[in-house]
């Protein structure tokens, strides 16, 4: 077996340990050694992308000595690198954006918990994307929830307990009906680890048996993912959530964790249930519903937002909406499109919320659309960057979400019965996004006049730096972007 | 063409001069104010005010909109609940029947955890060997979810150094010299650690293993804490003690892991011998690490308790 197998096993295990030891370390060495795990993690996850590519093929990697049917085991394909890539990086640059709040709303002695969180975020992320295993998903999923409530309530005001809470809720209760799927899918396969349990779906659907069960399985399965990521009918948890917490923790939090359970669904329709069984239960029909209802109805929420934070953070109910229409389609093409816009939704509202907190930081803290005006010239770096996310959620050629909307309209072409609906709902959906993401960056290129001079934007070079690489990575999404649908592709392909 | 006195005042007229910057259309019409602070420094009568109107807005009990929310939220909540349980019931009532031969649970992967579990794994307690051998990774993650468990409540109810210092948190909860508690913790405690111990150091043999030998350990700790006062108990565990217990067990744990899962993944030669099953030092890695899960849950079980009790350990 070749040295890079070992990467993705020695990625998860050297994040959870970083947690770990960041237990007994102070604030400044566990935030250095998160910095530290993070670029290792995105080296190594490179190599693997690299080694999938060169080899065209995925491989396996058993976490001990037993294999398949009996043990744990890790997969590696050029999707799942390419994922683990992004994730690392858009945490990296969240953190280096956001540093300079941790500092400030982070109580010290609670700062090396909060790189606690971080870690053991990382290695859940790390493990949902690179797990070939049920139970593991699960385990690693309760670790996601509990660092994600973590990540919530480190800044300690009231309305953070409030979100903080309230997620707990929703999110337990999306665990619980996943469990219960679960649980139901072992009794009906006698398995946990995916190949075998398709082969034993196979196996069912042939026999004829135990039909309905499977049904409910699936729907179980995809109702507790879809509310821990925040489907439309069940995002009540995301305004507070992402709209209180710190900056880096809401661009983690949006960015990355709710994208984490999409990559596990995906994963489990299509290494254990198979193409054909989510066409049979016509779950993708109800998914694309509600994507089609979040798509809209998250973007009228954001209109009537006066407060950026949250504004974005509704936009993201859009967004997650735009990706369940792309796995509703039922197609390998729709599903392309949906884990590009992970990505690209990933990068653009991890940079959106770094943002925002810059510009609100010129403006006297407030997140009022009122004082936000010229905030776009106190504090030039956020503006450019709040204006690039922007045009990147529209859609503008040139930024990373118009490649998505070409990808989902290209994958909706193709289905005679859903092309009219997703083309409208998507014309509409990018319209509301113009109109509340435009307006925003209206405001903050309003002038003001200057009639107090504390205001001037601080000089933080970590955040130009973050914010750099964050417009980069959006430009880069939008005019490189074959390869990497090149590469999603093929990962896909190697799902079977 | 218009006059010019037609001309002044028109739209026409306004547009150019609000182009050129001589006119503004909110001027006189629209009122600017500062913004007032929140909360403006309550005397007494403006509380009273205050309280009075929270109440009037707040006024749950005639808000009919709110009463009526409330009776469609209930009415919809008790149909989904119904529904979910009938959808629930029919599909287990569909599910294979329980304990059946022909179930599809009883496959290889079964057979070959009963019969070769032991010669595989050196340990006698079948369940022990699934869930540190074969699915050790799973175990990993679960004690981690402990870990992460505690910081989380450390984040949530960890006192801050200045607060502590005056101590009434500390002692608000402090034992009121009940002899006959004291007399039973002081009989009893050494009791529960040595079961804890035991349950522990056979988890391979007989049935318990790390995560229940340690949850009576912390059991025991909590009872002496709340018998003989945080004085007393802080003499063997205190902050000190519980981190280096609970990071050292936890490193070592991860690096056995690590090690297993390498030579595994890799096909390498495992050093560590299963030796004879039945003995006690048997099994390989399964006792060492029943021994560091039992501390680590030891450990997060009592500070669970110190936090709530007095927000630190």
């Amino acid at each position: 077996m070749a040295p890079v197998c070992n990467f993705p096993f020695i990625s998860i295990v050297l994040s959870m340990m970083s947690g770990i030891i960041s237990s007994v370390l102070p604030g400044k060495w566990a935030r250095r050694l998160t910095m530290v795990l993070l670029c290792v993690v995105i080296v190594l996850s490179g190599g693997v992308l690299a080694f999938t590519m060169q080899t065209g093929d995925s491989f396996t990697f058993a976490m001990g000595k037993f294999t398949a049917p009996w043990g744990n085991e890790l997969r590696g394909g050029s999707l799942e690198a390419v994922l683990a890539v992004f994730f690392a990086l858009v945490m990296l640059l969240s953190l280096i954006g956001g540093k300079q709040h941790i500092d400030t709303e982070v109580a010290e002695s609670r700062t090396s918990l909060y790189f606690i969180m971080c870690d053991l975020m990382l290695a859940s992320l790390l493990a949902l994307i690179y797990t070939n295993d049920l139970f593991t998903a699960y385990v690693f999923v309760e670790i996601n929830t509990i660092a994600a409530c973590g990540l919530i309530m480190v800044r300690q005001i009231g309305r953070t307990y409030v979100a903080a809470a309230r997620y707990m809720v929703m999110s337990l209760l999306g665990s619980g009906l996943f469990l219960i799927g679960l649980s139901m899918l072992y009794g009906l396969t006698g398995h946990l680890l995916m190949e075998p349990a398709q082969s034993a779906i196979v196996l069912l659907r042939g026999s004829g048996h135990y039909i309905e069960p499977l049904v409910v399985t699936v729907a179980l399965i995809t109702a507790g993912l879809g509310i821990k990521s925040g489907l439309y009918p069940f995002h009540s948890w995301m305004p507070e959530t992402y709209g209180y917490s710190t900056a880096a923790s809401s661009a983690i939090l949006s960015g990355l964790v709710s994208k984490g359970y999409i990559i596990l669904l995906i994963k489990i329709y299509y290494r254990v249930f198979g193409e054909k069984t989510i066409m049979y239960g016509k779950i993708s029909n109800i998914l694309f519903v509600f994507g089609l209802l979040g798509m809209v109805l998250g973007s009228l929420s954001a209109m009537r937002e006066n407060d950026i934070r949250r504004m974005i953070a509704f936009s993201s109910v859009a967004q997650i909406g735009y990706i369940y229409m792309g796995l509703g389609l039922g197609t390998r093409a729709g599903v392309v499109a949906s884990l590009f816009h992970v990505l690209c939704h990933a990068v653009a509202k991890a940079l959106l919320f770094t943002s925002a907190t810059g510009l609100s930081d010129v403006s006297g803290g407030y997140k009022r659309f009122y004082h936000l005006r010229g905030a776009g010239f106190r504090n030039p770096v956020a503006g450019i960057g709040f204006s690039v996310g922007a045009l990147s959620m529209v859609g503008l050629p040139m930024f990373g979400g118009f490649i998505s909307k070409l990808l989902f309209s290209r994958a909706a072409i193709n289905d005679p019965n859903k092309m009219l609906p997703a083309l409208v709902i998507l014309a509409i959906s990018t319209l509301l996004n113009t109109v509340y993401f435009l307006r925003t960056v209206i405001t903050i290129y309003t002038p003001v006049h200057e009639h107090d001079q504390h205001r001037a934007f601080r000089d933080n070079p970590g955040y130009g730096i973050a914010m750099t690489f964050f417009i980069v990575l959006t430009i880069a999404l939008g005019t490189l972007s074959q390869p990497l649908v090149d590469a999603l592709t093929i990962g896909l392909g190697l799902f079977d | 063409m218009k006059p010019r006195s037609d001309y002044e005042g028109s739209h026409a007229d306004k547009f150019y001069r609000w182009l050129h910057g001589e006119y503004d259309p909110f001027v006189g019409k629209l009122e600017l104010r500062e913004e007032q602070p929140e909360n403006p420094p309550a005397t007494d009568g403006q509380s009273i005010n205050r309280e009075a109107m929270l109440r009037m807005v707040d006024d749950w009990a005639h808000n009919r909109e709110i009463r009526a929310f409330r009776v469609l939220y209930k009415i919809a909540s008790v149909f989904m609940c119904i529904a979910m349980m009938v959808v629930l019931l029919i599909t287990v009532a569909n599910l294979p029947p329980f304990g059946a031969a022909t179930n599809p649970a009883h496959n290889e992967v079964m057979v070959r955890y009963l019969e070769k579990g032991i010669d595989e794994t050196g340990a006698v307690n079948a369940v022990t060997g699934m869930i540190l051998n074969y699915r050790a990774f799973d175990t990993f993650g679960e004690t981690c979810v402990l870990f992460i468990a505690s910081c989380c409540v450390m984040i949530l109810l960890m006192a801050e150094e200045g607060h502590s210092s005056d101590g009434r948190l500390e002692t608000r909860f402090e034992p009121k010299d009940d002899p006959i508690l004291y007399r039973i913790a002081l009989f009893l405690g050494p009791i529960v650690f040595l079961f804890g111990i035991y349950i522990i150091l056979n988890g391979h043999l007989s049935p318990g293993g790390g995560f229940s030998g340690g949850a009576m350990i912390g059991a025991g700790l909590i009872l002496f804490c709340n018998a003989l006062g945080l004085e007393q108990t802080r003499r063997f565990f205190n902050e000190h003690i519980y981190k280096v217990v609970k990071v050292g067990s936890l490193v070592l744990y991860g690096i056995t892991m690590s090690y297993y899962f390498f030579t595994g993944g890799n096909g390498l030669q495992n050093i560590i011998p299963l030796g004879t099953p039945g003995h006690l030092i048997s099994s390989g890695m399964i006792l060492p690490i029943n021994i560091f899960v039992g501390l680590e849950v030891a450990c997060t079980m009592y500070s669970f308790f110190s936090l709530f009790r007095q927000g630190s350990l």
